[in-house]
């Protein structure tokens, strides 16, 4: 089956695969240390380790287009941005 | 209900997955794929980066239609929810009429797509069809091929016709569920109708309105066939709503990688929306 | 007040009959009429417009590949969605929740997004103009609409039905089919009338994925609005002759129908 439609590229391959490992370590984390019940964070809502995984790598991606959509510096710092926010999340929501 | 665990329950999910992962997963790496890149044809791709969305996030143009777009889906959802609910309350409770009405109303929610924008689209023209004729005779200027204010006064309509029922039928069903112990306990109390409403039926309203709502806001908000096939976006671009305007890039102007950073944004939109009112359902659904 | 409520479904309904009124004597004039001026009634009454339609092939095809692709796709997001409701509405599982979300999502997730990619993966299969191309795509929102409303009818069995007859000796495969499809009939009956409904009114993947072969009626009436000059009588009687299929699947199932548009959660 002829795939090269799909236009591959090494940038996309590694976004697909880190969202692949990331599903993979939640697995292992779930599996070596139990995170059970859902926890009531500061937003009110009640979530487990998936709602804020979840929750991380939406924001990450508005995070991102704000970025563009606001300023011409590199993307390189609203990837930072987003992982400061997704440790706060982990931390706190 | 208590629910065992049980890990085991993933095989009986797998088909189901493998089936949607084909038409969800590969479409859409292929659209992110799409979105960093540029094509003049014949499989060449250039890297690109960030720049469509660059480019779509400063375009007057797609501000335009995703303006038009929360303009259309907040019209809709303020005439379309109350409107269905009123209706709801009004229907005889049970027995053959219940039924008529249920059959006739769900009518519209089962005629293609495009069906309905070509019948409204004989049934609005001004000089042939009978509701632009009528309001012509009645003294109204329309011409919903010209006026920008009568296309959206049609394509509203047209809306309303076609998915009050879905409301409708949902708001019944909650009311149905209603106990007649609870009115008669309101009977012996005196309340009022309106108490009646507010206590009693609104609160087990609650649920299927959410439900209501959610597929109301997703469903108009990709809305695509009816008005392309009755106003085809125009007159002008004033009724091209997002996912028209998303088909003219791809396909009518193949410019993939705008198209694609368009399609992303707008499925991050619908996805956060979705999110949110999964999460409050849940949440309320299980605090009950 | 309470004496004139029944006023308000009849003018409803009055409203949704009135542009069906309008196609339905449409399809009833020659379209010479139609284009001469306003009538509110045929004045040449006339049934040219369905007997050419039912002497057309491409036609009268164009009905055959649609009810087939949408027959197709009824039975596969039923037959993949019953085990998976199943599992949902008892157990929990690693990540259920966010798969649940997950096939939600592509309920809501527009077609416009996937119609290239979807050309594109379709031919690649060698699926192209073919039914089962159609078919396979609108599991994409039928198989999670599915999945949704039999697991809201399957939550309302109580669970001791499974246990007793576990204890009774009954293997899972027979348990299923004997004793929780019969209990469950009325959902699936009412989550293949929505398979039925989705797949028969969506156009945009329908139009994309065919050429000739699977072409949907409602494509070929595009072509005719736009080739073949405006045929406004052909065109109106084919749009009446696509709202049959509907009117009687409704009849079937109207007295689950509200249950199954709340999701079979009331």
């Amino acid at each position: 089956m002829d795939l090269s439609w799909m236009a591959w590229t090494w940038q996309t391959a590694t976004f697909f695969v880190v969202i692949a490992l990331l599903l993979a370590g939640m697995r292992v984390w779930e599996w070596a240390q139990p995170g059970g019940a859902p926890r009531h964070g500061v937003l009110g809502l009640d979530t487990t380790r998936g709602d804020r995984l979840f929750i991380s790598l939406l924001s990450a991606a508005y995070i991102h287009l704000g970025w563009l959509a606001a300023t011409a510096a590199p993307l390189w710092w609203a990837t930072v941005l987003s992982v400061v926010f997704a440790a706060a999340v982990f931390r706190w929501v | 209900m208590n629910k065992t665990w049980n890990n085991g329950a993933w095989f009986m999910v797998l088909p189901v997955l493998l089936i949607v992962a084909l038409n969800a997963v590969v479409p859409l790496m292929t659209v992110v794929n799409y979105s960093v890149q540029e094509t003049f044809g014949d499989n060449l791709f250039f890297f690109e980066g960030a720049r469509w969305f660059r480019d779509v996030l400063a375009s007057e143009r797609f501000h335009a239609s995703l303006g038009r777009q929360f303009v259309f889906t907040g019209i809709i959802l303020a005439i379309e929810i109350p409107l269905g609910v009123a209706i709801a309350l009004a229907m005889p409770r049970g027995g053959i009429w219940a039924s008529v009405c249920l059959v006739l109303m769900a009518l519209p929610l089962l005629i293609p797509w495009n069906v309905v924008g070509a019948m409204w689209n004989i049934f609005a023209l001004p000089d042939i069809g009978l509701l632009g004729y009528g309001l012509n005779w009645l003294g109204f200027d329309y011409n919903f091929t010209r006026q920008p204010l009568s296309a959206w006064f049609t394509v509203v309509l047209m809306d309303v016709w076609h998915w009050t029922s879905l409301v409708v039928l949902l708001a019944y069903a909650g009311l149905r569920s209603i106990d007649d112990s609870y009115y008669q306990a309101a009977r012996i109390d005196g309340a009022s109708r309106w108490a009646v409403f507010r206590f009693i039926q609104l609160p087990k309203l609650k649920h299927v309105l959410t439900i209501a709502f959610l597929l109301r806001f997703m469903d108009s908000f990709m809305i695509y066939t009816e008005p392309f096939v009755l106003t085809g976006g125009g007159p002008g671009n004033t009724t091209t709503f997002l996912s028209i305007d998303l088909v003219k890039a791809a396909l009518g102007e193949f410019n993939l990688g705008i198209a694609a950073a368009m399609s992303l944004i707008y499925f991050l939109m619908t996805l956060l929306v979705c999110w949110l009112f999964y999460t409050l359902m849940m949440q309320g659904s299980e605090k009950s | 007040m309470t004496r004139l409520r029944w006023l308000i479904p009849t003018v409803y309904i009055l409203f949704l009959m009135l542009p069906i009124y309008w196609l339905l004597i449409m399809s009833f004039k020659t379209t010479n009429e139609i284009l001469g001026g306003f009538s509110a009634w045929p004045q040449n009454f006339t049934v040219e417009s369905y007997v050419e339609i039912f002497t057309d092939p491409t036609w009268y095809n164009g009905y055959i590949n649609s009810i087939t692709y949408v027959a197709i796709n009824t039975v596969i997001s039923v037959a993949f969605a019953l085990p998976a409701a199943y599992a949902f509405s008892r157990y929990r599982f690693l990540g259920d929740k966010h798969l649940f979300f997950w096939l939600l999502t592509n309920r809501m997730a527009p077609p416009a997004v996937f119609a290239l990619p979807f050309l594109q993966l379709y031919s690649a299969m060698g699926l192209f103009d073919t039914h089962l191309a159609v078919a396979l795509s609108h599991c994409l929102f039928n198989i999670p609409l599915a999945v949704w409303i039999l697991e809201g009818f399957m939550s309302g069995v109580p669970k001791e039905i499974d246990e007793t007859a576990y204890i009774d000796g009954y293997s899972f495969p027979r348990f299923f089919t004997r004793i929780f499809m019969p209990l469950v009939a009325s959902g699936i009956g009412v989550t293949a009338f929505f398979c039925f409904m989705f797949s028969w009114v969506e156009l945009l993947l329908a139009k994309t994925l065919t050429s000739v072969e699977a072409k949907p009626i409602a494509a070929v009436m595009t072509r005719t609005a736009s080739t073949s000059g405006y045929e406004l009588g052909l065109l109106a009687a084919a749009g009446v002759l696509t709202i049959i299929p509907g009117a009687i699947v409704i009849w079937f199932v109207r007295n689950y129908i509200a249950k199954g548009f709340a999701l079979g959660r009331v």
